[in-house]
């Protein structure tokens, strides 16, 4: 028996909206077959997993604010994939915003700052975030060089300058020796949107951001050249797109997003530079956006789906005492299932047997 | 042992995880498939080849399972990317982030474990040569295995009828499967060889290197095991020449850190990435911008019927 593909264009549209869903049942039931094998009720711990996470108001929150830079990032990702640019190293360029908006947000620690200093905050980020993106980018359009080993290295970089930064010139003078920068003021923190929650005005710019880029895919000429430029290189060729250039744009627009995440995290949920300021969001809105299909609207959903297996697994940690791993692990077999559910879309499946000298 | 031996033995054990599992990611990528599941195999090999060395109290049973689990991960990659035509940058980065998640969960359990370092292998006679002896033929297997491996797949590619068909795969499937050669099978071979590969590297890390099992202790080597494909030009040689040169990176940078160089040990340890990048753009803009991967390099294959 060996499996035969044949490919067809004609695949209808349903299939392309309950894929994913498919994709999403089958991490459940391997999710299940994993649990029992590591000796747990499975019902019980896919309850803590997915259920938890939307089981009442505060959670809910928690899981918008987990869901806001996964959503950001996978947005920006989205651009670049469909466009054939890799970009893997966005959680680096997460780091690089937390790091430049940070900067502000020090920098005017305790001086008479005003309204003025949250956006400055913000824009500072999404430079960041470009910057670290653009060398990449800049790298691949002059040199060929991979930007796929060139933007995962940075992230590393972009990790220990951070590290560097909050144990040495940044550390707060009255934190006890330890490795982290004074809290932010009042002005530098995300604004919350309810008094005594956790959801801050991160998730309805992440949210704004979503609807801006779906009209741009959809309606403007920018966003057919970004889908033409990966689909027909040479035919984007003859229509008079700049590959050159539109490699750079994306990496821009997914940098500075991913680095808008970075600086949202920072002031809204920890209100501090830290070590480590993500438990990996840059990696998984890799997940996201391929859940998503590549599609604004498609990873603002699955933004919330991988955001749950992040609470799910802090709950699952706590109260069933299974390492922050098996988060990954789950991660890892979504994206597995969601490009072999692709096939599905692009090709005809068809079990052949094979008769001995059949090659 | 004089300063000299010790540098050359340290150069020598970081190099050698890098070279074996650069020289199994060589031989995948010239039949034309790019598997950027690296770390995770790696990692994978890591976790399985030290939980199995802890059970059965033996390290090559440890270095078994090892090479197992690595082409276990590497299966995975196969259907998805020959069996069903998947994205296989997407698959990769997949196997990745699965590998480093599962080799967590197995490895929870051997957080702390210790055990003593695999028995080095002297060679009677060589290692008495002075200064290098002791260094180049008193080494653990591994390190022997990785130039036998070296020459085995120079040899292979460059020697033998079916090297000169998996290249073949990898320049163009196309021909390849008009002149009815079985590119996918070739393809699934090769993929194993790599996965391997990947597996005896990280037990190489956590038998040898460490010798513990710590979560995410392959920090990036299978990545940087990548770039260095890249740097050799896919030439088996130069894979040998940019281990040692990633190698010697390391060793540098951990002696200038105990020396007390005056530099903050975080600047220090991003060295192996920015030197990776750097000469990524040094071998790049010598070629002046020229390709020198396989041309079907990470291209799906589907035969028509």
């Amino acid at each position: 028996m060996r499996i035969v593909l044949t490919r067809r264009d004609d695949a209808p549209a349903w299939m392309a909206l309950v894929s994913p869903l498919i994709a999403v049942a089958l991490t459940l039931l391997s999710g299940a077959v994993m649990f029992a094998l590591l000796g747990l009720d499975p019902l019980k711990a896919l309850g803590v997993y997915f259920i938890s996470p939307i089981s009442d108001g505060w959670a809910l929150q928690e899981l918008a604010v987990k869901a806001t830079p996964l959503i950001l990032i996978s947005v920006g990702l989205s651009l670049c994939y469909l466009s054939n640019n890799w970009n893997i190293g966005a959680e680096g360029q997460f780091v690089m915003g937390a790091i430049f908006g940070g900067w502000v947000a020090i920098a005017t620690h305790g001086a008479a700052n005003g309204p003025w200093v949250f956006p400055a905050m913000m824009l500072a980020g999404m430079l960041g975030g470009a910057a670290l993106a653009m060398i990449p980018a800049i790298l691949k359009t002059r040199l060929s060089v991979n930007e796929i080993l060139t933007s995962l290295m940075l992230v590393y970089v972009a990790e220990l300058l951070l590290d560097w930064l909050v144990r040495g010139p940044w550390r707060d003078p009255k934190g006890f020796n330890f490795p982290q920068s004074v809290m932010f003021d009042k002005e530098a923190q995300v604004m919350r949107l309810m008094a005594d929650g956790r959801i801050n005005l991160g998730t309805p710019i992440a949210i704004i951001v979503v609807v801006i880029a779906a009209i741009m895919m959809a309606r403007t000429l920018k966003g057919f050249e970004i889908r033409l430029v990966g689909a027909a290189p040479r035919a984007a060729r003859f229509a008079g797109f700049d590959e050159k250039r539109l490699t750079w744009t994306v990496f821009a627009i997914s940098g500075a997003l991913a680095g808008l995440a970075g600086i949202i995290e920072v002031s809204g949920t920890m209100g501090q530079l830290q070590p480590s300021v993500s438990p990996g969001y840059g990696f998984t809105a890799i997940i996201v956006a391929f859940l998503g299909r590549l599609n604004p609207i498609g990873c603002l959903i699955a933004g919330v789906v991988l955001a749950i297996t992040f609470i799910g697994g802090e709950n699952a940690q706590i109260s069933l005492r299974l390492p922050l791993d098996v988060t990954r692990v789950f991660q890892g077999m979504l994206l597995f299932y969601v490009l072999a559910c692709d096939a599905v879309l692009n090709y005809r499946i068809a079990l052949v047997r094979t008769g001995g000298a059949a090659a | 042992m004089t300063m000299f031996e010790a540098i050359l033995l340290t150069i020598i054990t970081a190099s050698t995880p890098l070279l074996i599992g650069a020289i199994g990611q060589l031989v995948c990528e010239r039949s034309g498939v790019l598997n950027l599941g690296m770390e995770g195999m790696m990692i994978m090999g890591a976790a399985c080849g030290f939980a199995a060395a802890i059970l059965s109290g033996n390290s090559y049973v440890g270095v078994l399972a090892a090479i197992l689990a690595g082409m276990a991960m590497s299966l995975i990659f196969a259907v998805l990317t020959l069996g069903l035509a998947a994205n296989q940058v997407a698959s990769g980065l997949a196997l990745s982030i699965f590998g480093l998640g599962l080799s967590g969960v197995i490895g929870a359990p051997f957080v702390g474990a210790k055990r003593d370092q695999m028995a080095k292998l002297d060679l009677p006679v060589l290692t008495d040569i002075p200064l290098i002896g002791k260094a180049l033929f008193g080494q653990d297997p591994f390190v022997y295995a990785s130039f036998a491996l070296v020459i085995g797949v120079w040899w292979f590619l460059a020697r033998t009828k079916s090297g000169l068909v998996l290249r073949a795969c990898g320049e163009n499937h196309a021909s390849a499967h008009a002149l009815g050669y079985p590119v996918l099978k070739i393809r699934l071979l090769a993929i194993l060889f790599g996965g391997g590969c990947a597996g005896l590297a990280g037990a190489y890390l956590s038998l040898v290197y460490t010798p513990f099992w710590s979560p995410g202790m392959t920090a990036g080597r299978g990545w940087i095991a990548l770039a260095i494909v890249v740097f050799a030009s896919w030439l088996p040689w130069r894979v040998l020449a940019g281990a040692y040169l990633f190698g010697g990176i390391t060793i540098l940078q951990l002696h200038a850190q105990g020396a007390g160089v005056k530099i903050p040990s975080q600047f220090m340890a991003a060295l192996p990435y920015l030197v990776t990048i750097l000469v990524l753009v040094i071998i790049m803009s010598r070629r002046g911008g020229q390709q020198a991967a396989p041309a079907s390099l990470g291209t799906p294959f589907v035969p028509d019927r």
